[in-house]
């Protein structure tokens, strides 16, 4: 009986069947909560012509940004792709298509699929070029634009500590986009610190429940900071 | 004499509001968490998922795990909480936050802002303005009110691809206060030593003034 034991031993486990021309939903905000070994996993497994839904893209020779040295990113679907002059170079050369796509409207994106919801009204974006070519429709007077959801064929997440049932908790700001893409995978694999006991989280500080998770793994992460700003400095700005 | 930067920061603190919740954008509005004034209370959020930032960390508290969203190192206020995107998100555009201040390339007259995004050059994304500008109560522009060639940036109409229709309320400059009502920028103060005729050569949006319009108080 396998039960729910959702834990594997290698990242080819945890990959298996990420094929050509997926689309991959990655947890992370800038390098912040990413599945750093997921994401070598595919760096590893050089499957091309993946769409990859994800707030940000990386930074060059970091995180997402891993994808893009064997171009492996056909489409990206980000609110912000700044960081990253590998991405600009693809973006120009037109080996690389990006939808920029609001923040909140991404999460939601994510929330809504996960949630079995295709679509949403929302005024972010009225009368800008996100709302080009979209529905709209008015409710109490105001504008509002009609958004897909998004669901992928795997989504990547990252995860503080994490059980054998795949129930798992976030710390601090690393959470950010992780619940939502968690929900939205055909196959969600998710990438912890630590692999705990059954029991040992308590049931109400559960932030994912194991039901959205598929496979677990337990991975060391280089956690680099992008931009480390000290109490001395009042802002780089 | 125009506001330096810390001067337009100044200025912007004065528009919080004892037990607002706020979100700054990077630059300027960052810069006024500085100047909050000791008789109030405010929480800052950060769209990446915290309401109660605090301070930068020091080198003892830096942790890789707690960032603003301009990916800085950061700290948690007391009375702060952490929480996902889509929360984070829902607390904007559900109207919840007070008060975001964020910077802008044009305003115009109508309310419009565009922020993000300049045809021929790169295009980076919007982030979280979209849905900024869409959902906090109250917004204001923090600017300089030209450009680096004496062009106004206070337009009858923005010319640059949009952020948000009919969403400002506020415009702090470092030459002047204006309101955003009635399809016109009215002018409610001006920077210390800086003459009402300068302000008008260099808004090109309808502007009101009133009979009397006074300095900025520091």
């Amino acid at each position: 009986m396998a039960g729910f034991n959702k834990v594997v031993d290698s990242y080819e486990a945890a990959m298996a069947g990420l094929q050509d021309n997926m689309t991959v939903i990655a947890g992370g905000f800038g390098l912040c909560g990413i599945p750093e070994g997921l994401i070598a996993q595919i760096k590893k497994m050089n499957t091309k012509g993946l769409t990859v839904v994800s707030n940000n893209c990386g930074v060059d020779g970091f995180g997402l940004g891993l994808l893009l040295e064997e171009k492996q990113i056909k489409k990206m679907v980000s609110s912000y792709v700044g960081e990253n002059a590998l991405f600009e170079q693809q973006l120009l050369n037109g080996e690389l298509e990006v939808e920029l796509t609001p923040q909140g409207t991404l999460a939601e994106k994510m929330r809504a699929g996960g949630a079995g919801i295709p679509a949403f009204y929302t005024a972010t974006g009225f009368g800008t070029p996100v709302g080009e070519g979209k529905e709209t429709r008015k409710f109490n007077g105001r504008d509002y634009i009609l958004e897909e959801s998004i669901t992928g064929d795997f989504a990547i997440i990252k995860a503080y500590k994490a059980d054998r049932y795949g129930n798992c908790i976030y710390r601090h700001t690393a959470q950010n986009f992780n619940p939502m893409a968690a929900t939205a995978g055909k196959i969600t694999v998710l990438e912890v610190e630590e692999i705990v006991e059954p029991g040992a989280l308590s049931p109400s500080e559960i932030h994912t429940p194991g039901i959205y998770i598929d496979r677990v793994i337990v991975g060391s992460f280089e956690k680099r900071i992008e931009r480390e700003i000290l109490s001395s400095v009042t802002s780089n700005q | 004499m125009s506001l330096s930067r810390e001067q337009i920061a100044m200025r912007v603190a004065q528009e919080f509001g004892d037990g607002h919740y706020i979100n700054l954008g990077i630059g300027i509005p960052t810069l006024a968490a500085n100047y909050v004034a000791n008789d109030i209370e405010v929480m800052l959020q950060s769209e990446n998922g915290l309401l109660g930032m605090g301070p930068y960390p020091t080198k003892e508290q830096v942790d890789a795990d707690m960032i603003n969203a301009g990916k800085e190192t950061v700290t948690a206020a007391t009375g702060a909480s952490i929480f996902n995107s889509a929360e984070s998100f829902a607390m904007i555009r559900g109207g919840h936050v007070d008060l975001t201040v964020l910077g802008a390339f044009e305003v115009d007259c109508h309310g419009n802002i565009a922020s993000w995004m300049i045809p021929g050059k790169l295009i980076k994304g919007m982030g979280g303005a979209m849905d900024l500008v869409a959902g906090a109560k109250n917004i204001i522009v923090t600017m300089t009110h030209a450009d680096k060639h004496g062009n106004s940036k206070l337009l009858a109409q923005c010319t640059l691809p949009l952020t948000g229709v009919n969403c400002i309320n506020k415009i702090i400059t470092d030459l002047a206060v204006l309101e955003v009502k009635s399809g016109a920028f009215h002018l409610i103060e001006r920077a210390p030593g800086v003459t009402v005729d300068e302000i008008r050569t260099k808004t090109v949006g309808k502007l009101v003034i009133g009979a009397d319009v006074p300095e900025m108080m520091f």
